[in-house]
């Protein structure tokens, strides 16, 4: 599974989107979709779990977790900063 | 004892902030041994005099860096939460050195001396205790004894910090034979003119690193060694409001070290069950308004002490002394209860002395705050202040 994969996969376990995780573009809007700021808490943490990293404070914000891509951007970046 | 130091011919150039974060990262990566070996922590120490940081309080004009003790206190919290051993000796070293900086007196070799902890980076310990007094440090029994151009002491010290390590020593003693128990003055002693003998170990339950051990000490100094002002002012206008400001900001950075700890934890056990919010979190939010109330009372010490830093009247009131002696009172009983509060949160995995979440140490070294100059002998002062006060 690649990490956009991993990343469709925790969001459509724990996002409760309105529309099917499968149909959405990389960079469409989370929270337009029906991400509700409760369940961004439970895809952060299930993120943190499917990759073993750790959101650092000033990435846990709004715009780390709007878009499929965004949320893979920063995993990306914390995998090549422990490495 | 220590070699003699050599001059630290280059300085360290690096911001002051990636200095402290340097020796804060050696402290914590020895902390675990310096505490199962109750050891010096010699190569954080170390850090600090290769950085500079030994002679960051004096006045630019002695070669410092002139710091601030809200600045001292923000770097004394940083070494604390890697290290709370590492942190103390901060804490004590910069209490002795501006309690001596702030008192030249007008004497030139005190300020050449006082020079010599910027560029040499000299270590200074402190005996302020002795035996057969019963820990009231403004009261001594030893006396300064004139042989010729050259002092003698000679101190039964049941505790001196770190006393073996250091180049400097700090000794209050009375000013002469005839003098009272109270009439204390200062001797700056060189390690190479001390003889310390062993009276005791220290195999305590924390804060194992300060190797606080008793010594039998006997100086034979230069006579220009001797602090001319009274201890008695030395001690109300630096002594006192550095070491409770500097060792309160140790057992904050304690204290934020702990709540990091829970805050993994939490998360930790958050992501096992996501969905639902584990027990520790509404612990940790009692926890986090616990620390944010501690790092109000530090701050707020700290800057009102440097505000009024240069005015001896205002250090000397009634009211400065009450809130300086509860500080130390306070930032003790509330970096214990932290500890408590954080071992209820990480539960086991905290209890442990192994593994990511484990709290023992630190718990350990935050239950000797309240004990180090214990609290009772503190509020037994400020009452008789208090009995004075006129509001």
């Amino acid at each position: 599974m690649t990490a956009v994969d991993t990343v469709r996969h925790v969001i459509d376990k724990h996002g409760k989107l309105k529309a099917d995780v499968a149909n959405l573009a990389e960079d469409a809007d989370l929270y337009a979709a029906g991400m509700t700021s409760n369940a961004s808490v439970n895809v952060m943490l299930a993120v943190e779990d499917a990759f073993d990293i750790e959101f650092p404070d000033e990435l846990l914000s709004k715009c780390t977790f709007t878009s499929i891509g965004s949320i893979c951007s920063a995993v990306k970046g914390l995998l090549e900063a422990a490495a | 004892m220590r070699m003699p130091t050599t001059i630290v011919s280059t300085p360290d150039a690096r911001p002051l902030a990636e200095r402290v974060a340097y020796v804060a990262d050696i402290a914590g990566r020895y902390a675990g041994e310096v505490d199962a070996a109750a050891r010096f922590p010699a190569e954080a120490v170390d850090a600090m005099r290769s950085t500079g940081l030994l002679g960051a309080s004096l006045p630019t004009s002695l070669g410092g860096e002139g710091l601030t003790l809200s600045e001292l206190g923000s770097i004394a919290a940083k070494i604390g939460a890697a290290c709370s051993s590492a942190g103390m000796v901060f804490a004590m070293h910069h209490s002795q050195v501006l309690s001596m900086s702030r008192h030249l007196g007008g004497s030139a070799s005190l300020a050449v001396l006082a020079g010599r902890i910027a560029t040499e980076q000299l270590l200074i310990a402190s005996a302020t205790t002795e035996l057969g007094i019963g820990g009231d440090v403004r009261s001594s029994s030893c006396f300064v004894d004139i042989e010729g151009d050259k002092v003698r002491l000679v101190k039964n010290a049941p505790v001196i910090s770190y006393g073996s390590e250091a180049d400097l020593v700090f000794v209050t003693a009375r000013r002469n034979a005839d003098s009272a128990p109270s009439d204390q003055v200062v001797v700056v002693c060189d390690a190479a003119n001390l003889q310390l003998e062993p009276t005791g170990g220290w195999d305590t339950l924390g804060l194992r690193g300060t190797a606080s051990m008793g010594y039998r000490l006997n100086a034979l100094v230069a006579a220009d060694r001797v602090i001319p002002e009274p201890y008695e002012s030395i001690s109300t206008e630096s002594m006192l409001p550095v070491c409770h400001v500097l060792w309160a900001s140790v057992w904050l950075g304690m204290a934020r070290a702990l709540v990091d700890i829970c805050r993994q934890y939490v998360r930790a056990a958050a992501r096992r069950s996501i969905g639902s919010v584990p027990p520790g979190a509404t612990k940790l939010v009692d926890l986090i308004a616990e620390l944010e109330r501690f790092e109000a009372l530090v701050d707020g010490l700290a800057r009102r002490t440097d505000e009024i830093f240069d005015d001896r009247e205002a250090l000397g009131t009634i009211g400065y002394q009450v809130s300086i002696n509860n500080l130390k009172v306070t930032a003790s009983e509330l970096v214990a209860q932290v500890a408590i509060a954080a071992l209820a949160i990480t539960g086991i995995s905290g209890y442990r002395n192994d593994g990511q979440y484990s709290v023992a140490r630190i718990f350990r070294d935050a239950q000797g705050a309240a004990l180090m100059v214990h609290n009772d002998r503190i509020i037994a002062n400020t009452a008789r202040l208090i009995l004075v006060q006129k509001g």
